[in-house]
């Protein structure tokens, strides 16, 4: 067989996980352009987003994607509330304040996970997430497929959002200019806790496709917020397109790795990739 | 304070204007559009205004002159909500409006339009505006506005789906003024609105000026070059170290001897 045939498992394997990894950044990104927040309990909300799956799976009985419908809405208000009552008055103090209160956020969910639902890993297993797909010579998980549709679904719904709405339009000059964006008429606290609000109704769905590609334990949110981290400095701080780029050229540096250097080098070969990125364009690949 | 400017005044151009402002004032039936009574404001713990009083009539221009840390600029904030005064009142059409948030005194009326332009850079042209049309108020009339905007200021029209940032200084100023206009205000407050344009440039904005106060829109504006605000406005106060220091219509400030000598070195 020759490289080429070869490396196309990795290529397309890599490609599919960037997609996940660009929805789980995605909340985090959108938080970070706009509020200037660096959200470190990201990757446990995420995580929140695949345990409320996995309880109306598990007690419920209905699918993962489906419970949607409920965890979409429950996450956007639990978003709500905590830019609302904690962070929207702590970073009027400092933005050292809202990275503390973040990093209590984190502990504690760690915490509530441990006691609710053990330190064991669960899975959101359904009959469709152990389906396998071919292409040709690929054969890949339907999961890492669903989670690239789902990428460009939630990218492009997104960015029509912050494009053709008030409420998005509001967001975006919020970001740009606060005291003009008040001048504006507009309620920035209020256009603060909706935007972490919407990152967190896309957490719930980065949860529900993490929970179906992968196994979770309460723990995994630290993992999955450095991968992020990862993403939005590589793609650029606050772009939507660069967040896909990101999460694709992370999913391909990882899965490269694990072809070239063996599967317990892969994310090293992705972090190390990210500090290159760096060191050549510090404002990442889409930076402004 | 000296008998206002209306009945002084008997030259042509003046009662023309009076007959537009008590056209205006029919629409509006308090006396005073905006009063500021004994305010002081604080900037942490500096304070920048001491005892300020003003009044705004419907259908004036009124200038606010000072040098720089006069005051003036921190005089607008105060009124648009984005410092909150420690003492005295503000009311707009005789509501009490200083413990108000900048973005609820928006759909009330009054449209600040920042020193430094404060336009959104990466927004385009158009997105710049119709965010200017944000509050429920303004909404309904957004394509209204807009079209007039675009009259006032055509060369928005041709640009409008640029970046703001791309725009030049005097073309910002335009998209500032505009997007100001957006909210379909009764007060514009202008905020140093000439400040590193080029003269030209500045002859043009203020003949838009006339045209939006002919459209109905009460104008209070901030500005350093003094010769300029005493030809272009109706009435002016002069700020001094946070204080108003002197009052009146323009002809009699022209006159006054300390301003001679301040202002124009006679």
């Amino acid at each position: 067989m020759t490289l080429l045939a070869d490396l196309s498992t990795p290529i397309v394997m890599g490609i599919l996980l960037g997609g996940l990894y660009a929805v789980i950044a995605l909340g985090l990104s959108l938080v970070f352009g706009v509020v200037k927040e660096i959200n470190i309990a990201h990757g446990d909300l995420v995580i929140l987003g695949s345990y409320i799956a996995y309880a109306a799976m598990t007690i419920i009985g209905i699918d993962p994607i489906l419970s949607l419908i409920i965890g979409m809405p429950l996450l956007f208000g639990i978003g709500f509330a905590i830019q609302k009552y904690l962070l929207n008055r702590a970073f009027k103090i400092s933005m050292d304040a809202t990275l503390l209160i973040a990093f209590g956020i984190s502990i504690i969910l760690q915490n509530i996970y441990q006691l609710v639902w053990t330190p064991m890993s669960r899975g959101l297993t359904t009959p469709y997430a152990l389906e396998s797909f071919s292409f040709g010579p690929i054969r890949f998980p339907l999961t890492y497929l669903l989670d690239f549709i789902v990428a460009i679904i939630v990218m492009l719904f997104l960015h029509e959002f912050l494009r053709r709405t008030y409420l998005g339009i509001a967001i975006r000059a919020a970001a740009q200019n606060r005291k003009a964006a008040h001048l504006m008429g507009i309620n920035t606290d209020q256009v603060y806790a909706l935007t972490f609000a919407i990152a967190m109704a896309f957490a719930a769905v980065a949860g529900v496709f993490l929970g179906l590609t992968f196994p979770f334990t309460p723990v995994s949110g630290m993992p999955f917020l450095i991968i992020a981290l990862g993403v939005v400095v590589l793609g650029g701080l606050g772009s939507i397109v660069g967040t896909f780029v990101g999460g694709t050229a992370f999913g391909l540096a990882q899965t490269f790795g694990g072809y070239f250097f063996g599967v317990a080098a892969q994310m090293l070969v992705a972090y190390t990739m990210v500090l290159l990125v760096l060191a050549v364009i510090p404002r990442g690949i889409f930076g402004r | 304070m000296k008998p206002t400017w209306v009945s002084r005044h008997k030259r042509g151009d003046v009662i023309w204007r009076r007959s537009k402002i008590e056209k205006y004032s029919q629409e509006m039936p308090e006396e005073t559009l905006l009063k500021v009574s004994h305010i002081d404001a604080f900037h942490g713990s500096f304070q920048a205004l001491w005892d300020v009083s003003l009044s705004v009539k419907p259908g004036e221009i009124v200038a606010i002159i000072g040098a720089n840390g006069s005051g003036k600029s921190t005089l607008l904030d105060t009124i648009s909500g984005s410092v909150h005064p420690a003492r005295g009142s503000i009311e707009f059409e005789g509501k009490d409006i200083s413990s108000l948030e900048p973005f609820q005194i928006v759909s009330l009326g009054i449209s600040q339009v920042p020193e430094g332009r404060g336009i959104f850079p990466d927004l385009t042209v158009s997105e710049n505006l119709i965010i200017g049309s944000y509050n429920r108020q303004a909404r309904s009339k957004k394509a209204q506005n807009l079209q007039r905007v675009y009259q006032l200021f055509p060369v928005l029209e041709q640009r409008k789906v640029q970046l703001a940032k791309t725009l030049s200084g005097g073309e910002q100023q335009m998209l500032a003024l505009g997007r100001g206009l957006m909210s379909n205000p009764k007060l514009l407050l202008l905020d140093e609105m000439s400040l590193g344009l080029a003269p030209l440039l500045v002859n043009e904005l203020y003949r838009v000026l006339k045209e939006i106060r002919e459209r109905g829109i009460t104008i209070l504006f901030v500005e350093q070059n003094v010769r300029r605000s005493l030809t272009e406005a109706d009435r002016a106060y002069i700020m001094e170290a946070g204080r108003v220091v002197l009052s009146g219509n323009v002809a009699e400030l022209r006159e006054e001897e300390k301003v001679k000598k301040a202002y124009f070195g006679a």
